[in-house]
């Protein structure tokens, strides 16, 4: 037994480590007279958000590797990494919106968020298990407290109850695969496991074979595939309306980072044994997804089984397992990220003391009387059903094309079908926006926080700029598949 | 003692821990079931440790117990919250959210 000290090049966690600082800060003021001046804690918040970012972009030209291999803060982390602090910075500045604004604490909410996002980052960058753990649960475990802010409302405390419940019962699963695996191949690096099937193959043990299964549960419920995916519409439905834009964007874009690290490196050699089990989760995954969907009034319900829908779609991507998977995983997440979290912000964003809508039917005629926030709807709904120029329709082409390529001609045809049926309840919303009279009386919209303003504007934008200039994204994102 | 008396002894309470999530009704017997899996998962990880004198397993049990511990500071306010609100742990009585 042998321990060698590793050496330590905290560049590899700058990003997560300037994100800490500024939740300990955060916390700090919590404590404070400074506790009520939001635009301090704002500042604090997006000021160490944009440390983050530049350290993130600043890795795209140098990537590193730390802690005997641990950490690898490669373009491949980068990509996610982006999706991530984007869907952070959106959701701290969409919190200011007035209902958040009369329950939240916003110091320590703004340090979870914050902290949520260290947990993310490291899965991104995870390169042994013992990371990917460690991130995982620092992540959920930040999401069990943000989706029961609402102290006194009793749906948002059971949302949390049972996410946490869930959560931790899937994490009793993935720490037990880790387990086995570790007991199979002696090691809890990505890359000896790797080195561990390329000799012996997925089956060579069924001591592993298990542990890989017991992972994937656990993964299954973090990402809401089919059938683990019975907690998230109750728990977006719950949760304060901007952390289920956070829950659904950045711990999905967290998890399939992990998940294709994991894919590829792991068990990369023998992936084909893989594909089949995979093949009939996406498929599982968009169906029942946007089956479920249709169904539902509730707008924040409705988003959280498509999001299982899109959880299918990127699985697609996992299942070619070819040159086009990452960077076409990546896009996804990212366009992904916009879409669901301005979504998530037009609901936050027309919610006031009295009244929250949520109800579709509450939605009739605002294309009207808030015209702005009617327009940045529509353009997140036709996003999200994949309409062209919006950068989701760019994102499903990518992803089923990748499917193409790799001769999954089936699977590509059942994910075009599944978002067929996507349209119809996106489109309802649309509808129910610019072609309904409101009912009874005329509701008083709140007006429009500057801050929620500015970040449904750059989702806007973001989402048209990927969808109308697809390929220099593109481009980029394929260097970082390269390095994988 | 050969390593498999451990593993059978884990394995055996890591399904206890799974059964008692899926029958019992009781937030706290629920919670203290999936630490049971934790547990389990632990006693897995030392098992494996010491038999192949690797310190691995031993370091991810250190950080398994830190987050199961981290995880009863969050589950057990929850808990506590949801009860002061409602007068109930049990989780047939959380019915708000459904479709």
């Amino acid at each position: 037994m042998s321990l060698t000290i590793p050496t330590v090049n905290l560049a590899a966690i700058g990003p997560e480590l300037a994100l800490t600082v500024g939740a300990l800060i955060l916390l700090l003021l919590s404590l404070g007279r400074y506790r009520r001046s939001t635009g301090l804690l704002l500042a604090v918040a997006l000021g160490s958000l944009a440390v983050a970012f530049a350290l993130v972009i600043a890795a795209w030209k140098a990537p590193v590797e730390a802690f005997a291999g641990s950490v690898a803060l490669d373009r491949f982390a980068v990509g996610f990494s982006l999706a991530i602090l984007s869907a952070a910075t959106l959701t701290v500045l969409l919190s200011l919106n007035e209902l958040e604004r009369s329950y939240l604490l916003l110091a320590d909410y703004y340090g979870l968020v914050l902290f949520a996002t260290v947990g993310m980052l490291f899965l991104a960058s995870a390169t042994s298990l013992v990371m990917v753990f460690v991130g995982l649960e620092t992540l959920s475990i930040s999401l069990y407290v943000l989706a029961g802010q609402r102290r006194t409302q009793a749906s948002s405390l059971e949302a949390a109850l049972k996410y946490f419940l869930l959560g931790a019962f899937a994490t009793g699963f993935f720490l037990y695969g880790v387990a086995l695996i570790y007991g199979a191949t002696g090691t809890l690096q990505l890359r000896e496991i790797g080195t561990y099937v390329g000799t012996h193959g997925i089956f060579g043990s069924p001591l592993f074979a298990f542990g890989v299964l017991l992972l994937l549960i656990g993964f299954g419920f973090k990402i809401a595939v089919v059938p683990f995916h019975m907690w998230t519409p109750d728990v977006y439905q719950g949760a304060p309306t901007p952390v289920s834009g956070f829950m659904a964007a950045g711990s999905k874009a967290a998890a399939f980072a992990a998940l294709v690290r994991i894919v590829f490196v792991a068990v990369g050699p023998t992936v084909v044994n893989w594909t089949a089990l995979l093949w009939v989760l996406a498929v599982l995954t968009m169906f029942v997804g946007n089956v479920l969907a249709v169904v539902q009034d509730n707008v924040k319900r409705m988003l959280a089984y498509s999001s299982i829908a899109h959880a299918g779609y990127i699985l697609v991507a996992i299942v070619a397992a070819n040159d086009l998977t990452n960077s076409s995983v990546i896009f996804y997440v990212l366009t992904y990220t916009f879409m669901n979290v301005g979504a998530f912000g037009v609901l936050s964003a027309l919610a006031s003391r009295d009244k929250e809508a949520l109800d579709v039917h509450e939605l009739s005629g605002v294309g009207y009387q808030k015209p702005l926030l009617g327009l940045a709807m529509a353009i997140f709904m036709f996003s999200l059903a994949g309409v062209p120029p919006t950068a989701g329709f760019m994102a499903k082409f990518y992803v089923f094309s990748a499917a193409v390529k790799a001769g999954y001609i089936w699977l590509a045809i059942l994910g075009v079908v599944a978002a067929m049926i996507s349209v119809y309840y996106y489109l309802r919303v649309v509808v129910y926006l610019y072609m309904r009279e409101p009912d009874g009386e005329t509701t008083a919209w709140p007006r429009l926080v500057p801050a929620v303003g500015v970040a449904l504007g750059v989702a806007v934008l973001a989402i048209l700029g990927m969808g109308v200039w697809p390929g220099s994204v593109m481009g980029m994102l394929r260097q970082a598949a390269a390095l994988l | 003692m050969s390593p498999q008396h451990y593993l059978v002894l884990a394995g055996i309470l890591f399904t206890i821990g799974v059964t008692g999530v899926l029958i019992r009704k009781n937030a706290l017997i629920v919670f203290m079931s999936i630490e049971l899996m934790l547990n389990a998962v632990n006693l897995t990880l030392v098992t494996f440790s010491h038999f192949m004198r690797s310190p691995d397993g031993q370091v991810l049990v250190f950080f398994s117990i830190v987050v199961a511990a981290a995880e009863v500071a969050v589950g057990l306010a929850l808990i506590v919250a949801l009860f002061r609100l409602s007068g109930s742990t049990n989780l047939d009585d959380f019915n708000l959210l459904k479709w």
